[in-house]
């Protein structure tokens, strides 16, 4: 199970993830952030992944659809925390060239 | 050479079993003692496998998907298969950021995942009869 917690520090969104995160976790933290993004605006949004503990290219889909959907708003997106197993996922997508992940 | 150990299961295509089956590839594994990095590997290979099998062999409908994990002496190889649609073309489905499905939001990375983080990978398919991913990780010495 995927465990996605929030907090909104002004116009800064972010978002906790904790558990796995595959094609079947992928669907409900999708809804979850899209609906947080309409229900007030943000112009940062960070997706927290200390406590991803795996990733597959599912994940990376979300992140690519979630970034897309921040540029389309006029707002970026970071990446905070990957543990060493979800930077490899992330590097070997070229997702570390699209946005910053620290 | 001489496979040391073999098992095979059979399970539903339902996406709550991707992490069933990454686990257990990854429970059998252990029997070789790997790193915690080459079973982040095995495991992250085996879930775009079978994730595959069920997005697109089956197109998320009803189905079965058989794996068989075979372990040598400082290897494993896991062929994942489904009886689902097929692939239309390998060649274009093995290129990084190709997706056949760009309305799911799939990154389009799977297979070169599974390149990546294997040490081989054979995909063989028929239109119609389904897909068959054979793929092999090598574990270091220690």
């Amino acid at each position: 199970m995927l465990e996605i917690t929030f907090k909104r520090q002004n116009r800064i969104l972010t978002v906790y993830l904790k558990g796995e995160l595959d094609h079947h976790a992928v669907l409900k933290v999708k809804e979850t952030i899209d609906l947080q993004l309409v229900k007030s605006p943000v112009a940062l949004l960070i997706l927290d992944m200390s406590a991803v503990t795996f990733m597959d290219s599912s994940g990376v889909g979300l992140i690519v659809g979630r970034y897309n959907k921040m540029k389309s708003l006029g707002g970026s997106m970071k990446i905070a925390n990957p543990g060493l197993n979800i930077l490899k996922v992330l590097k070997m997508s070229g997702l570390s060239r699209l946005m910053e992940i620290s | 050479m001489q496979p040391i150990n073999r098992m095979k299961i059979e399970f539903e295509s339902k996406s709550v079993n991707e992490s069933f089956a990454r686990i257990v590839a990854a429970a059998f594994a252990s029997q070789l003692d790997p790193t915690l990095e080459e079973l982040a590997d095995l495991k992250t290979a085996v879930s775009e496998a079978v994730t595959n099998a069920i997005i697109h062999g089956y197109e998320q409908k009803e189905g079965t998907i058989y794996m068989e994990c075979i372990l040598y002496e400082d290897s494993i190889t896991v062929i994942i298969e489904d009886h689902g649609v097929g692939i239309e073309d390998i060649e274009k489905a093995r290129i990084p950021a190709f997706t056949s499905k760009p309305e799911l939001e799939r990154a389009g990375m799977g297979f070169a995942i599974m390149e990546s983080f294997m040490d081989s990978l054979d995909i063989e398919s028929q239109k119609g009869a389904g897909t068959k991913i054979t793929m092999t990780k090598k574990f270091k010495k220690r």
